[in-house]
């Protein structure tokens, strides 16, 4: 087979090929509404089966960690907001969790709570969204995303009045979260938990039994356990691969040991698994938010000892991650005593989830790609950083 | 988990002739390392995966740090006799620190669900010996990961099925996560039509119009 990558800037080719026919090289992307973002794949398409295939990444690289390596500690909290968009506070946590994991901080009880709270707020907006995308990109024209925002909207609001952002929230501090909650603002949490299962209900009534759904996601993009454990996949990818590892089980940060919940998997790998894994996924959350909610102990949210200005912690290394709606996100940092990070990494799950793309969507056909990458989930803010 | 120590003692008995050194670490997280030469990297990489007890499956960040040449200094105590008194003083040591570069692999058991056993690889130099293998056909998740490293440090990863740049663009010749890179202040200039237009109108408004 000669199908060779053309070099950049050829946007499509005719390849040579065995037999009758050419093979054609096509740049799916950069701006593709499909694409989520602005990411491009370069396919070698026979006919309409895709022979090859590379994802381009960078469009929208600004070296966010040589960034992080200039400013203080405390400067690049609000920037990991601008990672994984969707999921500012779980970007915030992660973040949080690796400087205090370097610089021994405790946190307090209550802001163990707002964390877990907030947290399973944005891992169901992000999934209730991405099912709604998932579907958009089948060609269901913005009905499921609408009841999927409707619902976001709502957790928002929420973010909103805790943080006075509703994307890019910067609310957790190394030791803590920077204030508490407002008045009211756990009835109002209460009241949008205690619907949430009903939503859901709702949505799945409206898609579950689905024939196009079904058509074009059961068998589609097979991805098998083992290979996903060795691609370094995580996530709900991983979980509807059939593989048990959920980071708040495995790793208990934070107080995750408290709640019961389960982890849902899946028995094919295929996209269908990974849109229902995540359905199943928001029932979990709906029950943490529900014990979390009714447990919240009053106290202090930020630890007495912390440091926020003239924060230098000692020598060292860390490494911390936990569990992202997209994956395993993990900071890892290293302090030379100087109030900069002097080594500041991301791992990001999105670009790693990326890893196995050529290979669930290989002898598939275009249409088939645009519905695997969006049910991969990815952001290109993350990707790309 | 075993601890870093017994698992570095059993590579010693598995692979003898590979260079092993625990490197400390200060900080509260506790996180130990292991510093492994490059000729070795591959057998160890396997025998972590393999291994029974540790079936390290997963690896889960890879990254590179530059360590450019500096100068360490050290406060150290010594007994001085001045005068026939013992007096204790305060000197500062200097010691000079050879530049490298440096992979760090963060290894978990997704089966055995532990973890981390930290890997770090260091090269040569910073300059022209800047060559490592590759981890990539042991676990397939360094694959972006290692391009990734190539791409901002430099490193070059013999063994990598696809060594390209992945974030910066082709032709791009720096290797911008380097501590000693500096950013060009035009960085963003390409020529474009609008440059001769607007020479054009300068040389138009600077005519002399004769009434």
């Amino acid at each position: 087979m000669s199908a060779v990558l053309s070099p950049p800037g050829k946007h499509f080719e005719l390849l040579p090929k065995e037999g009758d026919g050419e093979f054609l090289e096509v740049a799916m992307g950069p701006h593709h509404p499909s694409t989520h973002g602005v990411f491009r794949m370069d396919v070698v398409l026979d006919g309409e089966r895709v022979v090859k295939l590379k994802p381009v990444f960078g469009y929208l690289h600004r070296n966010h960690e040589k960034i992080a390596e200039g400013t203080s500690y405390l400067a690049s909290m609000p920037y990991t907001d601008r990672l994984d968009y969707f999921c500012s506070l779980t970007n915030n946590w992660a973040y949080a969790l690796a400087v205090e994991k370097l610089a021994g901080l405790q946190v307090p009880e209550r802001a163990e709570y707002i964390r877990v709270i907030t947290a399973e707020f944005t891992r169901l907006q992000n999934h209730a969204c991405l099912a709604g995308f998932l579907t958009q990109d089948m060609g269901a024209s913005g009905t499921p995303l609408m009841y999927a925002f409707r619902e976001r909207e709502k957790i928002l609001d929420l973010f909103e009045s805790l943080t006075g952002a509703r994307m890019m929230c910067n609310y957790m501090r190394f030791g803590g979260c920077r204030c508490d909650l407002p008045s009211g603002w756990l009835e109002q949490a209460k009241k949008v938990a205690a619907e949430t299962p009903r939503f859901i209900d709702e949505f799945e009534n409206l898609l579950a039994g689905n024939e196009i759904l079904m058509a074009r996601t059961q068998g589609i993009g097979k991805l098998s356990g083992e290979l996903a454990i060795n691609a370094g996949i995580t996530g709900p990818l991983l979980r509807a691969a059939g593989v048990n590892y959920d980071l708040r089980k495995v790793d208990k940060y934070g107080i995750y040991d408290r709640f019961q919940f389960k982890v849902p998997l899946g028995d094919h790998g295929d996209t269908y698994d990974r849109y229902y894994v995540r359905v199943l996924e928001m029932r979990e959350s709906a029950k943490i938010l529900q014990q979390a909610l009714a447990t919240i102990p009053e106290g202090p949210v930020m630890d007495p000892k912390a440091k926020l200005r003239g924060f230098r912690p000692k020598a060292g290394e860390a490494y911390g991650r936990i569990e992202a709606p997209k994956g395993e996100l993990g900071f890892y940092l290293i302090s030379d005593g100087g109030p900069n990070p002097y080594r500041y990494r991301v791992r990001p799950p999105s670009l790693i989830n990326l890893t196995v793309l050529e290979d669930i969507c290989l002898g598939l056909t275009v249409a088939d790609v645009v519905v695997i990458l969006g049910s991969v989930d990815i952001v290109l803010g993350e990707v790309d950083r | 988990m075993e601890t870093l120590e017994q698992i570095k003692s059993r590579l010693t008995h598995a692979l003898p002739g590979a260079r092993m050194e625990i490197i400390p670490n200060d900080s509260p997280s506790g996180q130990l390392s292991l510093l492994v030469d490059g000729a070795h990297a591959v057998a160890v990489a396997k025998f972590l995966r393999g291994d029974l007890e540790l079936r390290l499956d997963y690896c889960s960040n890879a990254t590179g740090i530059d360590w450019p040449e500096a100068v360490i200094k050290t406060k150290i105590k010594k007994k001085v006799v001045v005068d026939g008194a013992e007096k204790e003083v305060e000197e500062i040591l200097e010691t000079l620190r050879s530049g490298c570069l440096e992979v760090v692999y963060h290894l978990y058991s997704m089966t055995k669900k532990h973890g981390p056993v930290i890997l770090r690889l260091r090269t040569e130099n910073r300059t022209d010996k800047t060559q490592l293998p590759s981890l990539t056909p042991v676990w397939r998740s360094c694959e972006f990961q290692e391009r990734e490293i190539f791409d901002l440090y430099g490193i070059g990863f013999a063994g990598h099925p696809d060594l390209r740049r992945i974030l910066m663009w082709y032709g791009f010749k720096d290797f911008p996560m380097r501590k000693d890179y500096v950013a060009p202040d035009d960085f963003e200039y390409e020529p474009t039509p609008h440059d001769e237009v607007l020479e054009k109108t300068r040389q138009h408004s600077a005519r002399e119009v004769k009434l």
